[in-house]
């Protein structure tokens, strides 16, 4: 009796989500009439706009990576070592973007960088890069401080840092070489997340007038047929990517563990 | 960092001096956070909350919220605050029950890891892409759609739904509402102990009683926070409706963004206005949360 | 009749039987411990008698009625868990008197009922504390006042001692005791420390691989283990391999020192090799105590105990350990010294599979 309830909660979920799946598949196949075909995927590849625009967000994903890698393992770190005491109020301020919508937080970031500002970043497109990057590094900061800190958690950062200090090392040196190898499996399962929450993302690069990938999918949408459905295969594929490499390092690094 | 360094071992000898000494250079190391934070998170957001009481020449002002309560974006209010918590509860019930279906429901193993993996690709599935998929599976000519009018009979447009409404932008949030519920709630269902439940029957109670007593109250702080966070999830969510309904649907997100762009209202203040209606609506929920799960978590340390 | 009688209990799960022919009558207010190395079936048949398994075959009667069909909420049996098991989110008060709510039983009777129990393990102003803010003891004991407040017939107890500090183990067995015998409750202790089983069991049933080996006083077990799995698991034991000398006259040897056992050897014959036991607490090498038997041997360690010293002695190829009390006027033997251990000819047991 359970397991019939079970069984019957189970298929509901999977149907849901995979119906949509399925008619987002068959639809990008049906370009040619009456055939499946691929014209809908070679037609969306063979797009300058497609390429540019793709490339464009990739760059973005990489440099926001490496960004919040630099700004958020060091302050993880240290947090843990120094000041455990600030713990509940950084975990506080990283939760903040799952709770400010994004369009707020970059209509402030238009009112407050213009080109009368202070800080005038979107006024050049180098500066308005920046400001992009910043934007996704906030949206990207709840997934990525949470996979560090539960990083930093198993292992004992101060017998290491101790241990290293001991026999010499200055701080650049103990966080480079002790402690980013022993998060990375943490730091690369934020990276993928950040990659796939980047490639998509709409909101911000639209409202900065940024020729990113999510905007270009939304233009496509408004204005063709076929090709908005082998785009969405696309991201679907891109993102499973990104899952997966997240479940692959996470596997790895458990065989390593259980060797040692 | 140097000095700190050298610091140490005269810290061993004399601690008052060395708390004293070192305090400012601890806040130093997360500076670089804090910067980033208060430039990028914190004055953006302080921006918007202080623009919505202020005139363009900057003088304090109430009307720009008042400007808010017209029928028009009153309406939006009400219609976003509608689909996200409707989103919300039915992903929370959704979610809880799929996960519970898998946790508790003596479903094989095996289906738990690729049901978790799923979830997590679904969840972070959102945004326009998501929307092309829903609108090829029951826009007006989707797979769906298009196979109930001709094998069932049923034609869903006659039968009164649309896609660009409230329960089709509903049905398209569920999409990464429920994969977001299933990963938050199963770590919570793991935690249930097989000896609370043990227990309970052994002195008595049937498992009603059991989930009503017990699991349930256990449960409630996890569930409240998932609630609270899909709903902020589904309020904010500006690229799956931009994508799916163009502008057609009137809701909050929508019209800021129109407005952000200029096309609509010509009142940057309006804007900001409408921003912090946003901001206090999520505020709510999360203070509620908040509130709620301190309540009902005193037996927690 | 037993109050709670076991026939011919059997469990199998896919391949294995766990759980084989197990037979076991407990009288009305007897505490019975089942005792084995993990695996050996002690908590399976617990959990059965809860309900939480179901039997493959055999019989569950308590007062007479079978038990086996009813769920674990029918059966009106108590049970603490090792990992105490209480409720997170009730009080230690609620957690006790869960068991009345659910059955209907509110107001002054289940206030005074609680309190009661409270008092019985002697925590009677925490009511309003939450399980986290108590102590593993603390914990432990309000679940078994949590077990004990609906008044069940018989009371299971799942080696609820494991999870403590040594001290707080010894002071909570002797509380469990004093409030069952208080109580005169039917009770099933399982446990995997004979020290546990030994100190507060009015009989033991000593478990391997899914059989009862041997059911007895605590006394019994100690000093007359039937078999040699049973001789080896409670209490330390020398196992000694012996060659029969003369089996009319029950003569054995030991490293090629003749002894004349007070037990017969039965159908050995000579050459035979048997297997004798012997207690480390059996034997002394005091001159002239308690002995008309002795070997001779050559000391190889000696360990400080605290209250008593551990030696191990070498005769021929056997390794005998003993112990004496300690005192401070003893001379530890030294490693290398011949020593002569005496001891009572039938304190050898025979050890037969």
């Amino acid at each position: 009796m359970k397991r019939i309830w079970a069984w019957g909660a189970l298929t509901f979920g999977l149907l849901y989500f995979f119906l949509p799946l399925i008619g987002m598949t068959n639809f990008s196949l049906k370009m040619r009439r009456g055939e499946y075909s691929f014209d809908a995927y070679a037609r969306v590849l063979a797009d300058p706009k497609f390429q540019e625009t793709f490339g464009f967000s990739v760059m973005m994903a990489l440099f926001t990576i490496l960004f919040g890698i630099f700004l958020i393992v060091p302050t993880a770190y240290w947090v843990r070592l120094k000041m455990p005491g600030l713990r509940p109020y950084i975990e506080f301020v990283t939760l903040l973007p799952l709770v400010i919508p994004a369009i707020v937080i970059v209509f402030g970031y238009i009112r407050l960088y213009n080109t009368s500002s202070w800080l005038p970043l979107t006024g050049t497109t180098t500066g308005t890069n920046l400001l992009l990057m910043f934007g996704y590094a906030t949206l990207a900061l709840p997934y990525m401080y949470r996979a560090v800190d539960t990083g930093l958690r198993t292992i004992d950062v101060t017998t290491l840092t101790e241990a290293a200090q001991s026999l010499g090392a200055g701080w650049i040196t103990i966080l480079s070489r002790i402690i980013l190898p022993n998060v990375l499996v943490a730091v690369l399962s934020g990276a993928f997340l950040t990659f796939a929450i980047v490639i998509g993302e709409f909101t911000m690069a639209a409202l900065l007038n940024r020729p990113a990938f999510g905007p270009y999918m939304q233009l496509l949408g408004a204005n063709r047929a076929y090709e908005p459905a082998a785009l969405a295969v696309i991201a679907f594929g891109i993102t499973w990517a990104c899952m997966g490499l997240i479940q692959l390092v996470t596997r790895f690094s458990k065989h390593t563990r259980a060797q040692r | 960092m140097q000095s700190d360094k050298t610091s140490v071992p005269a810290a061993t000898v004399t601690m008052p001096v060395r708390t004293r000494r070192t305090l400012p250079l601890n806040w130093l190391g997360v500076l670089p956070f804090a910067i980033f934070v208060t430039l990028f998170l914190i004055m953006p957001t302080m921006k918007i909350v202080v623009g919505a009481f202020q005139t363009p020449d900057g003088s304090l002002t109430l009307d720009n919220i008042r400007g808010l309560f017209t029928p028009s974006i009153m309406a939006a209010y009400w219609i976003s605050i509608k689909i996200s918590l409707a989103s919300a509860i039915l992903g929370c019930i959704i979610g809880f029950g799929v996960s519970a279906a898998v946790v508790l429901g003596g479903l094989p193993q095996w289906i738990r890891g690729p049901l978790l993996t799923f979830s997590g690709v679904a969840s972070n599935f959102a945004g326009v892409p998501l929307a092309f998929a829903f609108l090829a599976t029951l826009g007006p000519v989707g797979i769906l759609t298009v196979f109930l009018k001709t094998q069932l009979g049923l034609d869903l447009r006659l039968l009164g739904f649309n896609l660009l409404s409230f329960w089709g932008l509903t049905l398209t949030y569920l999409f990464f509402q429920i994969p977001l519920m299933v990963l938050i709630i199963t770590p919570a269902l793991d935690g249930l102990k097989r000896e609370w439940r043990e227990a309970a029957e052994i002195l008595g109670a049937s498992g009603p009683q059991y989930w009503r007593m017990v699991a349930f109250p256990i449960l409630f702080p996890s569930l409240l926070g998932t609630l609270a966070l899909l709903f902020a999830n589904a309020f904010g969510a500006v690229a799956t409706a931009i994508a799916l309904t163009g502008s057609s649907l009137n809701i909050v997100p929508i019209l800021l963004f129109a407005q952000i762009r200029g096309d609509v209202l010509g009142d940057p203040h309006l804007g900001y206005a409408l921003a912090f209606g946003m901001i206090v609506i999520t505020g709510i929920a999360n203070t509620l949360y908040i509130w709620l799960r301190a309540r009902s978590e005193r037996w927690l340390k | 009749m037993a109050f709670l009688d076991i026939k011919n209990l059997e469990k199998v799960f896919g391949q294995n039987r766990v759980v084989k022919d197990f037979n076991l009558a407990i009288e009305k207010g007897e505490f019975i411990s089942l005792l084995g190395p993990s695996g050996c079936g002690k908590t399976t048949v617990l959990r059965m008698v809860a309900g939480f398994e179901t039997s493959s075959s055999g019989a569950i009667l308590i007062d007479g009625k079978d038990v086996v069909s009813k769920r674990p909420n029918q059966r009106n049996i108590g049970m603490v868990f090792q990992a105490y098991a209480l409720f997170p989110n009730l009080t230690v008060a609620q957690n006790v008197g869960f068991g009345l709510k659910v059955k209907g039983i509110a107001g002054s009777e289940a206030d005074n009922r609680v309190a009661e129990m409270l008092k019985l393990i002697g925590l009677p102003d925490l009511g309003n504390r939450y399980p986290f803010q108590l102590s593993g003891g603390q914990q432990q004991r309000v679940a078994l006042a949590r077990a004990l407040a609906p008044k069940p017939q018989v009371l299971l107890l799942d080696e609820p001692l494991s999870a403590l500090d040594a001290k707080i183990r010894v002071s909570l067995r002797e509380e469990i005791r004093m409030i069952q015998q208080q109580l005169g409750i039917t009770t099933v202790f399982v446990t995997h420390d004979q020290e546990e089983a030994l100190s507060i069991s009015d009989r033991i049933v000593v478990m391997n691989g899914g059989r009862a080996d041997q059911i007895g006083t605590p006394f019994d077990i100690y000093n007359r283990p039937s078999t040699r799995f049973v001789a080896s698991f409670v209490g330390t034991l020398n196992l000694i391999e012996a060659k029969v000398i003369d089996p009319a006259a029950n003569r054995i040897s030991i490293g090629d020192q003749a002894i004349t056992l007070k037990e017969p050897l039965g159908a050995a014959k000579v050459g035979d090799t048997i297997s004798l036991a012997l207690r480390p607490e059996a034997g002394s090498i005091v001159e002239g105590a308690n002995g008309d038997t002795a070997l001779v041997g050559q000391v190889m360690t000696s360990n400080f105990l605290g209250s008593v010293i551990r030696t191990r002695m070498k005769v021929g190829t056997a390794v005998i350990s003993f112990d004496m009390f300690n005192s401070p006027g003893l001379t530890p033997p030294s490693v290398g010294e011949t020593v002569t251990l005496r001891f009572t000819a039938s304190d050898l047991l025979i050890i037969r599979e």
